[in-house]
């Protein structure tokens, strides 16, 4: 709930910043790795904007797979969540490199 | 209709005021771990029990409780001389960066302090989120919980440094294998640091308290 306040928080003063009245859409990306589950987002959002200026405005919600970086080869790919090994020369030093992600990508707006 | 394209973190707000929080810790001396877990796994317990330890270290320490509501917590702390402020979330689940800038005046008021403890409230969820400038995530899990408790909240575990898995003179008497969730929480976070501690009995206590002076006195 509070990380759909976050999200309305910056949604609004990026519509201050650009002078739009309305909202129609607001798109954003969710790394798997992160504690939001989209669906339950996705219930916060709808429930939170009733009776708002944002009423009626869609929510698109990409999400961001988990992702490794080997630290041996460089080599960047999709990890299964406890995948400790490189899929290119099977070192196991891996960093993450993606699906930490909770970014507000864009909006549509009047 | 103008399509805007922004890039951002949701977050960025309450990072950019953790940032300033860090800093100001920085510029004190002040070292801050934030302590996360389910409620009941013993988090002022282990507190009530590091004073102990910490004190014969040498080092001064202030808590900053985050609770729903009441007192008991920092009152509990208190009674061992060490000063407590409880901050109470009300309806919010956790503690945010904000929250924690309010406190930093009452713990730069306090004498003698080099480590500041937050407590956060009691969940695996929110908290791996929130960035409150703390220099350590501490998450604690207790014998009286599941040994699969990593795998399925596996982002509060890839977001701490260290894990203690406490209550373990429990262990004996549940279906608990400690073995079982050490190797879980390193398959979701190979660089955990991971304890494992009694409150009960004070096992294990002295070594977490022995490695977090060596952080805390690390910074300076």
């Amino acid at each position: 709930m509070s990380i759909t306040r976050s999200l309305l928080d910056a949604v609004r003063a990026e519509m201050d910043k650009a002078a739009l009245k309305e909202l129609r859409s607001v798109s954003i990306r969710v790394g798997e790795l992160t504690a939001v589950e989209p669906e339950a987002l996705r219930f916060c959002f709808e429930a939170s904007i009733k009776g708002t200026p944002f009423e009626g405005a869609a929510l698109e919600i990409e999400e961001a797979p988990l992702r490794g970086r080997c630290k041996d080869c460089g080599n960047v790919f999709r990890m299964a969540l406890f995948e400790r090994n490189c899929a290119g020369c099977g070192g196991s030093s891996i960093e993450i490199a993606g699906g930490n992600e909770l970014d507000l990508v864009s909006m549509e707006g009047v | 209709m103008h399509e805007i394209l922004i890039e951002k973190k949701i977050l960025a707000r309450n990072d950019e005021i953790a940032a300033r929080n860090r800093k100001a810790l920085s510029g004190k001396g002040v070292y801050a771990i934030n302590m996360v877990s389910a409620p009941g796994a013993g988090k002022t317990s282990l507190i009530e029990r590091m004073a102990a330890e910490l004190k014969a270290i040498g080092i001064g320490f202030a808590v900053v409780e985050g609770d729903l509501e009441g007192d008991f917590d920092s009152r509990r702390i208190e009674r061992h001389g060490i000063p407590a402020l409880q901050i109470t979330t009300g309806r919010a689940c956790h503690l945010d960066a904000h929250q924690v800038s309010h406190a930093l005046p009452w713990v730069f008021a306090q004498t003698g302090i080099e480590l500041l403890v937050i407590e956060n409230v009691g969940n695996m969820v929110c908290p791996a989120e929130y960035d409150l400038g703390e220099d350590m995530k501490v998450m604690v899990m207790s014998a009286a919980e599941g040994d699969d408790k990593p795998l399925k909240y596996p982002a509060i575990f890839a977001a701490s440094e260290v894990l203690i898995i406490n209550k373990t003179d429990l262990a004996p008497h549940t279906d608990f294998d400690i073995k079982m969730a050490r190797d879980n929480a390193l398959k979701v976070n190979p660089y955990l640091k991971v304890f494992e501690t009694s409150c009960r009995t004070g096992a294990g206590v002295a070594e977490w308290a022995g490695f977090l002076a060596v952080a805390v006195r690390g910074k300076r």
